[in-house]
């Protein structure tokens, strides 16, 4: 015990300025190497190491795979036939970057790449725990969405997140923005203690800003001193202070214990039209609400009321019930009031229609609360009180910056931060290449793994903030780099020497995430609507997945129109129960910040792809797409279908294959029309046109089925 | 956890599978996952039956007599137990509840029961009250986490997934940790059997009592088996085609995935008709072949642990009594009476007791004062509110003693008073009797090294066979 003391009083004794990750990042100096392979800075970098360790890199990938896999990693979509086929015929490098250009301003790409931050921003519909009702703040998610298209630097995304509302004139969107510290999860189960709810919440948003922006885990400082990083106890409650300011989140309904989420909330901005419609309306009703209320007076001053009527009006205090004997008796005497109120109700219903919709939003305080450190990390024991400060082993907070969140965000964004822009880019090259330079993506303390290429994590870190910290910009670098366009086959030789692909000799082949597996099939199938924005969609799952302690849960109800088919980022997430077909893919529940979900590879999967019903009508619509768009025979179709699925031609033993049982599949079909309708009339999001020929419908569906459920498929090779 | 072995287990398969040779991968993952013995010291019980009664049942009218407490019925509870006291639900000085059922002696432990658990009280030489328990939280959702993740809030694994990770499955057909549900999902929702942090392939699998029993299991209309098998071949022969092209072992791994996911498609369905069980063991649990209850999940329970699936746990609903306890306790109790007794015996008669523990309870207790009006005695609308401190969980089976009780509450059943026994202690205790040490089963996360029972826990030597 005295040795595992002793070790743990020498790590925190150690200058902290030694670890590699507290000292601010260099532009170091190109490495010198003899080759024309490299075609960027980061080839330099890559192909020097590869040098060290006696590794080659790969050649470079098939066109057609190279395109499938930039469409892949840049909007999450794979390229249409028609895109392949154009680019096959040109694989030039200058058609390759007018590809990259093109689709780094495709509105997809901002799609593709909030998936990853809203994991961090543990972005959900639902507040999670007891009840687990769901709460509006989609605005938050398109706003990611279109900050990432509008190609925001990265410093000001940060900015608006974390204090978008503190800004001087905060534009709409700004506000919005703060949207990213309102989505921890909230405990409204009868009996909750509301202060206990804030405490958690601050803590949360505290725990999240240390791993988004400094990759450092700061929750161990909750309780104690960290043990390893430079986080003493009385730093967590400093940096703590910078979020304290906000109100309760919780709201009691009447004097029970009952609670309903609650806190700062804005309406959405709404177009003029909208805006003039309802402001007639909100007139109209002032007007016939103050018409009530004379009519009401008017009506109570009624000389002679009946006895029982009397009685209650002698009353201070009226209850439920009385209430309800003096509303019958004013009705049915004076039906003009009935007449107005009922005005007043249809109002009501047109004004809940055109009310913009709201979103969470931050917002200080006007007093603001006092910190203290908290002992043991409890709520109720406060200790010594702290101010806000950021924590001394980091670097220094400005002088000229206001102590408040937007001070805070001043602070994590400033050039002499020596983590946030390595920790950032880092994320990036690790969705892309598959492994973080940093393989610890969650942690750069001192407890993490260092990095394999310490002077490129660097290099790519300075160039980040000189580049007005553009994240298209470095992602241009990457996948324009050599180490990118290699192939990703794994050969034996290459498995003996690194199997990790640590160095990377080769590309990447990564399993989609699971908003990208179902993205893909759908744009394969032909189904996928690329409408953007808006309230969350609930595409078909499995019944009876909903079905919570709690109450007034909401139900899932499956989507009937274009809804059914949008991308993932849009799906609704419940805490409690998230889209089933993505928990089998290593979906997250949202919880929590995730830096990193994992990539599992098990049998829940195969039986998804192959049987639920979302990929079944993904499947039909997929064999309904080949007939239609190809009208030559079998070759050229299945020629189709692989380009489509795969974007390449199909290997010959593969046509054979596909081939011969197409045509069995066919001539079965033919003869059993009724199997054939089965499977095609139970398929309710895709109805066959008029005039397909049903056997060979049926006969395609099984091979689509099949190829939506290849391993190549769902992974970018 | 070895640092190896969370090698093997997570980030670097491939690193391992490349020692396996390119092409096995998934034989040799199944080794890694079933073959080696893990556990870090010789394991009393293999397999883990965790029944959660969620909303917490009231200790009081089951498990903990306290003449005392009926004696004072009514009277205004002492001011330690209220005043300076967090509560969920009560906020004006409470009034003493006693029960208003009876307790009896069992066995030749002379263990005593409730009446409203009579068949309980036909096993009660083999099971082992924990009489003193504490959790640190008093509202359902946290507290269910807090139980099954040793954390409050969200993002760490649940108990069931840790020991997946921590020993693997014993059989390759089937998921190494399930979960059934009767009624409605804890508040804390399908977290509770989350994998956390910990690779996903450890998450619990919840196998449902209606409609599909596993989701996506079965083939959409007018897919038979026979065309089932066309397709995974076309899919595996497609897959074998990349494979040898591209060389990458998790293409390997996906084949024989499809045909684990196959096979699944009969082993399941096999796994949860119940009709080829005799007459006597469907009488002995009160079931019936295809009729979905707490009582058919018992059995599903036994079949499973048979089978060598690791973790087996059950959700019921519907313990949150705050109020009607009298009339809502005898309802529940019935329910779960007989077949947690039948589960005991049968495992016993099979051999498969010694090797499985079993553990029930809720994410809580009860408070000894009545919640609500002071009509203690009268009515029968009285409840309890939640009580974190003096509550019992049953354990029975897989190395704990039986005729046993271990802890007690006070007087009035409000506090420990002896042998106090925090959940951590319970957590690492289950550990234990797995053969997993509780300190040494951490999964390294953000730069930390994390436990089940954070930096706490002690094991329960004493209850211990």
């Amino acid at each position: 015990m005295v040795m595992v003391w002793a070790a743990v009083a020498a790590i925190n004794a150690a200058p902290t300025a030694q670890h590699w990750a507290y000292q601010k990042p260099q532009r170091p100096a190109l490495p010198h190497i003899d080759s024309n392979w490299p075609r960027n800075a980061i080839d330099q970098f890559v192909l020097a190491k590869l040098r060290a360790k006696k590794l080659q890199p790969s050649p470079e990938a098939r066109p057609g795979q190279l395109l499938r896999r930039v469409h892949l990693d840049l909007i999450g979509l794979p390229p249409s036939p028609a895109v392949l086929e154009a680019f096959l015929k040109n694989p030039s490098a200058k058609a390759y970057e007018k590809i990259v250009d093109r689709l780094l301003k495709n509105p997809q790409y901002g799609e593709r790449w909030a998936r990853p931050w809203l994991d961090l921003a543990r972005y959900a519909d639902s507040n999670g725990y007891q009840a687990d009702q769901l709460r509006d703040s989609w605005a938050y998610r398109d706003w990611v969405i279109d900050a990432f298209n509008k190609g925001m630097p990265f410093n000001q995304f940060v900015i608006e997140q974390i204090a978008g509302d503190l800004l001087p004139k905060a534009t709409a969107a700004q506000r919005i923005a703060t949207g990213f510290h309102r989505t921890p999860t909230c405990n409204v189960e009868a009996g909750v203690h509301p202060e206990e709810n804030r405490f958690n919440q601050v803590v949360d948003r505290v725990n999240t800003t240390g791993t988004v922006f400094l990759g450092t885990t700061l929750e161990c400082a909750q309780c104690h001193d960290h043990k390893y990083d430079p986080i003493a106890m009385k730093e967590y409650y400093s940096l703590f202070a910078f979020f304290n300011n906000t109100p309760l989140e919780v709201k009691q309904l009447g004097k029970g214990v009952t609670w309903d989420f609650y806190g700062p909330t804005m309406e959405l901005p709404i177009d003029a039209a909208r805006a003039a419609k309802l402001k007639k309306l909100n007139a109209q009703m002032d007007a016939a609400q103050t018409k009530v209320k004379a009519l009401r007076k008017d009506l109570a001053e009624e000389p002679n009321p009946p006895k029982n009527i009397a009685a209650i009006l002698r009353k201070s205090n009226w209850s439920k019930k009385e209430k309800a004997t003096l509303e019958k008796h004013f009705k049915i005497k004076y039906p003009i009031l009935k007449k107005e109120e009922l005005k007043v109700l249809a109002l009501a219903k047109q004004i809940n229609t055109l009310k913009p919709p709201t979103t969470l939003v931050m917002m200080e305080r006007e007093k603001p609360r006092k910190t203290h450190v908290m002992r043991r990390g409890s709520y109720l024991s406060p200790g010594n009180a702290v101010a806000s400060e950021t924590p001394t082993a980091l670097h220094p907070f400005k002088k000229n910056w206001p102590r408040n969140r937007l001070g805070l965000a001043n602070w994590l964004v400033d050039a002499d931060n020596p983590l946030v822009a390595r920790v950032t880019v880092n994320r990036w090259w690790a969705e892309i290449m598959g492994r973080g330079l940093v393989a610890t993506q969650e942690d750069f303390g001192k407890q993490s793994k260092p990095p394999t290429h310490p002077k490129l994590l660097d290099w790519l870190a300075v160039e980040f903030m000189e580049r007005d910290w553009s994240m298209k910009h470095i992602h241009k670098l990457i996948v324009m780099s050599a180490t990118y366009r290699q192939s990703s086959r794994v050969t034996p030789a290459l498995l003996a020497a690194d199997a990790a692909n640590k160095f990377y000799a080769r590309a990447a082949r990564l399993r989609m995430s699971a908003e990208m597996v179902r993205d893909n099939a759908l744009a394969i199938s032909g189904l996928l609507s690329t409408k953007m924005h808006g309230p969350p969609i609930y595409p078909p799952q499995p019944g009876n997945i909903w079905r919570h302690v709690g109450r007034n849960g909401p139900k899932f109800n499956v989507a009937t129109d274009e809804n059914r088919f949008r991308r993932g980022v849009y799906v609704v997430w419940r805490r409690g129960a998230p889209y089933a077909s993505f928990v089998n893919f290593d979906a997250p529940d949202r919880g929590t910040c995730v830096v990193q979900r994992p990539r599992t590879n098990t049998p829940l999967q195969a039986l998804t792809l192959m049987n639920d019903e979302a990929y079944v009508e993904m499947a039909l619509a997929f064999a309904g797409r080949v007939l239609a768009e190809t009208k030559a025979g079998p070759e050229a179709k299945i020629e189709f279908a692989f380009k489509a699925a795969l974007s390449r031609s199909p290997r010959p033993a593969e046509l054979k294959f596909v081939k011969s049982l197409l045509l069995k599949r066919h001539a079965y079909f033919e003869k059993n029309t009724k199997a054939a309708t089965e499977i095609i009339g139970n398929v309710k999001g895709w109805k066959a046109p008029k005039g397909l020929d049903t056997g060979e419908l049926a006969a395609w569906f099984f091979i689509a089925n099949i190829l939506l459920n290849l391993d190549e498929t769902i992974t970018k090779q | 956890m070895n640092p190896l072995r969370q090698y093997y287990l997570t980030e670097t398969r491939r690193e391992f599978l490349k020692s396996a040779g390119a092409g096995i991968g998934a034989m040799a993952l199944a080794s890694v996952l079933k073959g080696e013995p893990r556990a870090h010291f010789k394991p009393r019980a293999k397999h883990v039956i965790y029944i959660h009664l969620v909303g917490a049942p009231s200790q009081l009218e089951l498990f903990d007599a306290k003449p005392e407490l009926v004696k004072r019925n009514g009277q205004k509870c002492p001011d330690h137990m209220f005043k300076g006291k967090q509560l969920a639900f009560i906020r004006e000085h409470p009034v003493l509840l006693g029960t208003r059922f009876k307790f009896q002696k069992h066995g030749q432990s002379g263990l005593e029961l409730s009446e409203q658990l009579p068949q309980l009280g036909g096993v009660a030489d083999e099971l082992c009250l924990v009489k003193s328990l504490t959790t640190d939280h008093f509202n359902h959702a946290p507290a269910q986490l807090f139980q099954h993740t040793g954390f409050e809030r969200f993002g760490r694994p649940g108990i069931g997934s840790w020991v997946s990770y921590g020993l693997g499955s014993e059989n390759r057909d089937l998921p190494g940790y399930v979960v059934f549900i009767t009624g409605n999902v804890a508040g804390a929702g399908n977290s509770l059997w989350g994998s956390g942090f910990l690779p996903t392939l450890h998450q619990g699998i919840e196998f449902r009592s209606s409609g599909e029993p596993v989701l996506f299991l079965s083939n959409p209309k007018g897919v038979s088996g026979k065309d089932r098998r066309e397709i995974v071949d076309g899919i595996n022969f497609l897959n074998r085609q990349s494979l040898a092209d591209v060389g990458d072992p998790e293409i390997a791994t996906r084949i024989a995935q499809y045909e684990l996911a196959f096979r699944m498609q009969t082993s399941v369905p096999e796994l949860m008709d119940t009709s080829k069980e005799s007459k006597a063991t469907h009488a002995l649990y009160g079931t019936q072949p295809g009729k979905a209850s707490f009582a058919n999940n018992c059995l599903l329970a036994r079949r499973l642990v048979e089978r060598g699936v690791r973790f087996v746990q059950l959700f019921d609903q519907g313990w949150d009594h705050h109020s009607g306890v009298f009339t809502n306790i005898p309802k529940k109790a019935k329910q779960i009476d007989q077949p947690v007794a039948a589960l005991i015996k049968d495992l016993k008669q099979r051999g498969l007791l010694d090797e499985t523990l079993i553990v029930l309870g809720g994410e809580f207790g009860r408070t000894p004062m009545l919640q609500g009006k002071s009509n203690a005695g009268a009515g029968n609308n009285v409840g309890r509110d939640h009580h974190k401190e003096g509550f019992t969980m049953m354990l029975a089976g897989g190395g704990v003693k039986g005729g046993f009780e271990f802890g007690a509450t006070d007087e009035l059943g409000y506090q420990p008073a002896r042998d106090p026994v925090h959940l951590h202690d319970l957590n690492a205790t289950i550990l234990h009797l797995l053969g997993l040490n509780h300190e040494q089963l951490t999964y390294k996360y953000q730069g930390r090294d994390f436990r089940l029972t954070d930096v706490a826990g002690h094991v329960i030597d004493r209850i211990l066979a």
